[in-house]
């Protein structure tokens, strides 16, 4: 057998596909908070709710309305989006003139609303949630056993993290955005709605919240608690890589996951708190984060 | 600011001196009120609401006094009771001396937690202790020591200073209640001293607390220490009032729900969140029975309080018509 480092080769790219993974959601996720935090100053402590949210509302079309996976894919970001401009509008907006932590305790409390009702309603336990057809088994790359679902999440969150890149910097709804980053008042002159903006912006980041969540359904179980499991993981991430930059934020997510499936390999035991380790070495090197431009 | 709209009605020693009275009643009422209390409740419950308010008042120190939000509090005050039930059950320290490794464990964990959180602020801070308190959840969550999922149990409460059986809940009650009073004194003298002075310039305007000449850092740091070391006494002290110390009191949750008493009953005034530790454990042991979860609850309760009173009950109570009367003021 092919050792790499002392180890089988299946067991390294085994782990590394599992980072590889885990990154592609610690990049969507955050991503989505450094697009809301950029504009809105907020950090959505709720992200992790949403996120849970996209998976639930998947399983329940599949559950009552029989709405396959692909549907879902697009429907579930969606409904959460809107919820999201829904709080967004009648709460959220009334925090901007107050110092930022108002926003964070505000997202925490919802956060725990939200999953103490889903807690309540479905109890602590996961739900599985069946692979679709199209994606079921899986390939043999020769040196590896591929899983096809797991290729499909890899593959389709970087076109989002990509997508949504796109969309800040080389569209004309992305040019307001960043220019409302830098100057909301002045854009406002130039007959820009910021406000409606700032909905569409927390709405555009629940939705992919949301649609990490599907993406996620079939690989974790659906369960109340995968929101606030990942989401400090996800802090984590954007201190490691500032939030200046969506760019930074995506490259961060796959690094770090990437970091944490090798460190499975190298020392299991250390797995849950590399990311931690990370940051803290960040902060003690470079405290404004390896893409920051704030202090 | 609101300092100066209000002096202006009345003049300022005159202000101060019914404040002190008021002060004063109140004080003494509440003593009373806290020695005479295990007639009428129940004491676990009431050692239980003094050890949480302890914490939420060791937390204000920092939120409401040096405005940096930590969401890793958990951390001092799990990881205190879980070095007391340690020293206490394997060791057989005395229950003093259990406490005191609990608050010199907490004041340690603080100090590294702290040096590396400082180099940011506002949410970044917050995020950072969170994260660094969630990695010491996973580090409880697998050392030998505190027995994993389990946690450490049946700690033996001992006899303080060799000769008072605290096993008997009367003498534990008078105990706690001692610790709860020199924790609060210390907190206050804490705040009224040049140190304290110096964090609140450092809470108002960080940029000219560091063109005097002030190292805000340090003076963060030392704070941060302070904070986490009171909230290490109440975590100690709570291991012994439940003879226990579990992954709960580590957990982030435990984070929130001390930022939640803070808010609740009044961030950066001294007596507020005793009220508001005082709110929050009476409806977890009243919810306790039922199966309606607290956590929708402590949302609910927190976005409101986030919403429209954000002064929290006590802050409000100083500024409103009552309490201006008495000679309160509400600063922040």
């Amino acid at each position: 057998m092919t050792m790499i480092f002392g180890i089988p080769l299946q067991a390294f790219l085994g782990q590394l596909l599992i980072g590889l993974i885990n990154g592609s959601f610690y990049a969507l996720l955050s991503l989505g908070l450094a697009v809301i935090f950029g504009l809105l100053r907020v950090i959505n402590f709720a992200h992790g709710a949403q996120y849970m949210l996209g998976a639930f509302a998947a399983m329940l079309m599949l559950q009552y309305f029989g709405i396959s996976y692909w549907f879902a894919l697009i429907f579930a970001p969606i409904i959460v989006g809107l919820f999201g401009a829904f709080i967004e509008r009648t709460m959220l907006s009334r925090l901007y003139n107050l110092d930022p932590l108002y926003g964070l305790l505000f997202t925490f409390g919802l956060a725990l609303t939200i999953e103490g009702t889903f807690r309540y309603l479905y109890g602590s336990s996961g739900q599985p949630y069946a692979v679709p057809t199209q994606l079921a088994g899986g390939t043999n790359l020769g040196f590896m056993f591929l899983p096809i679902y797991r290729g499909w999440v890899v593959v389709v969150s970087l076109v989002a993290c990509i997508g949504t890149w796109l969309l800040i910097e080389k569209t004309k709804l992305g040019s307001y955005l960043r220019a409302a980053t830098e100057n909301p008042v002045l854009v406002q002159a130039f007959g820009v709605n910021v406000p409606v903006l700032l909905t569409l912006t927390y709405g555009i980041g629940a939705g992919l919240a949301a649609f990490a969540g599907v993406l996620a359904a079939p690989i974790y179980q659906v369960s109340p608690l995968m929101g606030s499991n990942i989401i400090i993981v996800v802090f984590a991430v954007v201190v490691v890589g500032g939030m200046g930059s969506i760019m930074g934020a995506i490259v961060t997510g796959y690094m770090l996951g990437i970091a944490e499936g090798l460190t499975k390999v190298f020392y299991p035991e250390a797995s849950n708190i590399v990311i931690f380790v990370i940051m803290a070495i960040v902060l003690l090197l470079r405290p404004a984060g390896l893409f920051g431009r704030d202090a | 600011m609101s300092d100066m709209t209000h002096t202006a009605a009345k003049p300022r020693a005159e202000r101060s001196a019914t404040a002190s009275m008021t002060y004063a009643i109140f004080l003494t009422a509440g003593l009373i009120l806290l020695v005479l209390a295990p007639l009428f409740f129940y004491p676990i419950f009431l050692m239980k609401l003094l050890c949480f308010a302890l914490f939420a008042c060791a937390f204000n120190l920092l939120l409401g006094y040096t405005g940096l939000l930590s969401f890793g509090h958990a951390t001092f005050f799990g990881g205190a009771a879980y070095f007391t039930a340690h020293v206490v059950k394997e060791w057989g320290f005395p229950p003093e001396l259990g406490v005191l490794t609990g608050v010199v464990g907490a004041a340690l964990l603080g100090l590294v937690m702290g040096y590396v959180a400082i180099r940011r602020q506002g949410i970044y801070f917050a995020m950072i202790t969170l994260a660094l308190s969630q990695m010491f959840f996973f580090f409880c969550l697998q050392a030998e020591f505190t027995k994993g999922e389990d946690g450490i149990q049946s700690v033996p409460r001992g006899h303080l200073f060799g000769f008072i059986d605290l096993s008997q809940s009367t003498n534990m009650y008078y105990f706690v209640l001692a610790v709860f009073l020199i924790g609060m004194v210390v907190i206050w003298r804490f705040i009224n001293s040049p140190f304290g002075m110096i964090l609140k310039s450092i809470r108002e305007n960080e940029a000219r607390a560091t063109s005097l000449g002030y190292s805000v850092a340090r003076y963060k740091l030392g704070a941060f220490v302070m904070s986490a070391a009171l909230a290490g006494l109440a975590g100690g002290v709570k291991a012994l009032v439940f003879q226990f110390a579990t992954l709960t009191d580590v957990a982030w949750q435990m984070s929130g729900e001390v930022i939640l008493m803070t808010l609740l009953g009044g961030i950066g005034t001294l007596i507020g969140p005793i009220f508001g530790a005082g709110l929050v454990v009476t409806l977890q042991n009243y919810l306790a029975t039922s199966d309606f979860p607290v956590t929708i609850i402590t949302g609910v309760v927190f976005m409101v309080c986030v919403l429209l009173f954000r002064r929290g009950i006590i802050g409000e109570f100083y500024a409103s018509r009552l309490g201006r009367k008495l000679g309160f003021e509400h600063r922040r």
